[in-house]
């Protein structure tokens, strides 16, 4: 089983899926001759021409919007927004139209469409390069929001949100892209769009992550192994639709919840997981549910001091966990 | 590229061509239109419907446009005024009532839309919702599709003049154009977007005066004239189908109501406007030139009254008695179910 990178995995996925379905393309700036300015997409214009390969103008509207037609033509459209802070020309395509137009039309109509969006900070991205957009859209009936955080997981997820009747936001970690390295085996797989995962079983505390601060509570639940504290962590992997059951299941275990998020905390998606407990496993619970979140501030400054002020630390997950154990 | 700006007028030979019976039916589907949204408005006067939007005055924008589309084959994204478009591509009258009144079996929502948000996967009619321009995006999108199947459908959009001050627009055709893709644009310019006047919408005196600057055509035409309506589409249906991209066409047209049935056009509208409005009827006008050529006689033209309103009480009757949704489909189709694998 190769091993490879997270940005490789799905380049990987992209590559299968556009060999095995002549309807899938890809549509974004950047995403043709240059192969993304992460690279993705590299390889595949070569491959598969321009016009499966296409690159767009500049108008992230007319992104979403043009693959949302070409999904009601028949075709299996695969939209890139380039970073996730740019995502906001094309909200009303996404929210007005791709989410609502199953249901507007009582199910005469589907839009199988995927949108890849990278996202999240600590790259030195700034206010404008480091944003992460997953409460704005979980919040939409009709999406589907996914946050892949390992390889496997990325390249799963991502066929199955190709084969996906449905819109689906696959939001991508930048900083994820080549730090993280897993085992992703060669033959055809899917990881279904909804399951969490358990990453690190436990017994003390139950930790629910996504993305890069997976990562951050993986390392922190090592740290606090040596101390004694045996911490499970989920990896939510998918936001909507939310696996309430393997949340609920491990909190009623433990007893005990906390939340990670980059994003910040007021509305972020930690409210409403940790509404969900309270709502369901409030009397399993032997301390409060805790959340850590992005600090409320617009977005994430450029100075490397601002940064690292502004991103939580596998230190200060750590010391969270420290915290909620102890009661 | 430099396109020149065409001015179409009355062609030389009436009717382009088109044998009598077709053209009689262009001016049935004119009358039914007409019949059916005068018919809504006496819906909602009487407590029966509770929001009506009109394509008084757009008719012959519509029928002319559709007449040159291929049924079933072509993509349609009629905006909210697009009563007589839906009716030529196969909506019946009943399938439009039943919208009206929200019914379970209304075609485009099930009840769940505004009236005259048409759509029919079926007729190839898109799902439209009530932010403007969206669907122009759209059908940039149905083109590119069709262009890497090689099909050759095209797709036809239509909105209103002041749509084109939306972001949608101006990106929808950019794309287009650079791709060269079949997407015909039809503007049906009225003047008003609800009370602002074009004026206050563009400085360009043409919507038409656009298209040059994104290497298209751009075609202004007397939106009230069906054939002359008819001529440009079917000019840029052959040139979407030969791969030699879009066009946009302004047809230049009357409202003759208030924007919605929630408005009241008196306060923002002078009186004379509202009067000279009423001489521009595209119906009147038609009826006009077919009995000049003697392709419609006083007592044709009465039987397809009478065979219209026959047809607008039926539909509204059968439409009245279907029943409503049911509460409890209120959480159907939010998402799509997952379907076989190829």
């Amino acid at each position: 089983m190769p091993e490879m990178n997270l940005l490789e995995a799905i380049r990987q996925g992209l590559d299968e899926a556009m060999a095995a379905d002549a309807r899938v393309f890809i549509f974004g700036e950047d995403v043709g001759k240059r192969g993304g300015v992460f690279r993705v997409t590299e390889g595949l214009y070569d491959k598969y021409g321009p016009m499966r390969v296409i690159d767009s103008p500049l108008a992230e509207s007319v992104i979403v919007g043009a693959c949302i037609g070409a999904a009601m033509n028949d075709m299996l459209p695969i939209a890139e927004i380039q970073f996730a802070d740019f995502i906001a020309p094309a909200f009303n395509q996404i929210v007005q139209e791709a989410a609502r137009i199953h249901y507007r039309s009582n199910g005469d109509w589907e839009v199988p469409l995927v949108i890849r969006v990278p996202y999240g900070g600590g790259i030195h991205g700034a206010l404008y390069h480091s944003q992460s957009v997953e409460a704005f859209f979980a919040h939409v009936p009709g999406l589907k929001v996914v946050t892949p955080s390992t390889p496997y997981d990325a390249k799963g997820l991502l066929k199955s949100a190709i084969e996906d009747p449905n819109p689906v936001l696959f939001l991508e970690h930048k900083k994820t892209y080549r730090l993280i390295k897993g085992f992703v085996p060669e033959e055809d797989y899917r990881v279904p769009i909804g399951p969490a995962d358990i990453k690190r079983p436990g017994e003390d505390i139950s930790v629910f992550a996504y993305g890069l601060m997976l990562h951050y509570c993986l390392e922190a639940a090592q740290t606090l192994a040596a101390e004694g504290v045996s911490v499970e962590v989920i990896d939510l992997r998918t936001l909507r639709p939310l696996d309430t059951e393997t949340i609920l299941a491990s909190v009623r275990r433990t007893g005990k919840a906390l939340i990670v998020h980059e994003d910040n905390l007021f509305g972020g998606f930690g409210g409403e997981v940790a509404a969900i407990i309270a709502e369901h496993a409030f009397e399993y619970l032997d301390g409060p549910v805790m959340r850590i979140g992005g600090p409320d501030v617009p977005a994430m400054p450029f100075a490397h001091s601002l940064e690292a002020a502004f991103m939580p630390s596998p230190a200060s997950i750590a010391a969270a966990m420290r915290r909620l154990a102890a009661y | 590229m430099t396109v020149s700006i065409n001015e179409v007028s009355a062609s030389p030979g009436f009717g382009h061509d088109l044998p009598p019976h077709t053209l009689r039916d262009m001016l049935r589907y004119m009358m039914l239109a007409r019949a059916l949204d005068e018919r809504m408005w006496v819906l909602n006067r009487a407590g029966k419907a509770p929001f009506v939007i009109s394509c008084q005055g757009h008719e012959a924008a519509q029928v002319g446009a559709a007449f040159a589309l291929s049924r079933g084959k072509d993509f349609i994204l009629p905006y909210y005024r697009g009563l007589a478009t839906v009716l030529v591509m196969g909506m019946t009258p009943t399938e439009v009532m039943l919208g009206l009144f929200a019914r379970a079996t209304d075609p485009s929502s099930g009840g769940r839309q505004m009236p005259a948000h048409y759509g029919c996967r079926r007729l190839k009619i898109v799902t439209q919702s009530s932010p403007v321009g969206t669907q122009i995006a759209h059908a940039a999108g149905i083109g590119l599709a069709e262009k890497i199947k090689g099909g050759d459908a095209v797709a036809w959009v239509s909105f209103g003049e002041g749509t084109t001050s939306q972001g949608d627009f101006h990106e929808a055709l950019n794309l287009a154009a650079v791709h060269r893709l079949p997407v015909i644009f039809q503007c049906e310019n009225n003047e008003y977007a609800i009370s602002v006047h074009q004026r206050q919408q563009m400085a360009v005196a043409s919507v038409a005066d656009r298209g040059p600057a994104y290497g298209i055509p751009g075609i202004s035409v007397d939106g009230t004239d069906v054939l002359a309506v008819y001529e440009v589409t079917r000019r840029a249906v052959e040139r979407a189908r030969r791969g030699d991209g879009p066009t946009l066409i302004e047809a230049r047209v009357v409202r003759m109501t208030a924007h919605s049935s929630d408005d009241n056009d008196r306060t923002y509208r002078p009186p004379h406007e509202i009067a000279l409005v009423r001489h521009q009827d595209p119906i009147v006008r038609f009826v006009a030139q077919l009995r000049e050529h003697g392709i419609l006689s006083e007592a044709e033209e009465r039987e397809m009254r009478a065979e219209v309103a026959a047809i607008v009480n039926q539909a509204t009757e059968e439409a009245e008695r279907a029943p409503m949704p049911e509460p409890e489909t209120l959480y159907d189709h939010v998402y799509a179910p997952p379907r076989q694998r190829r």
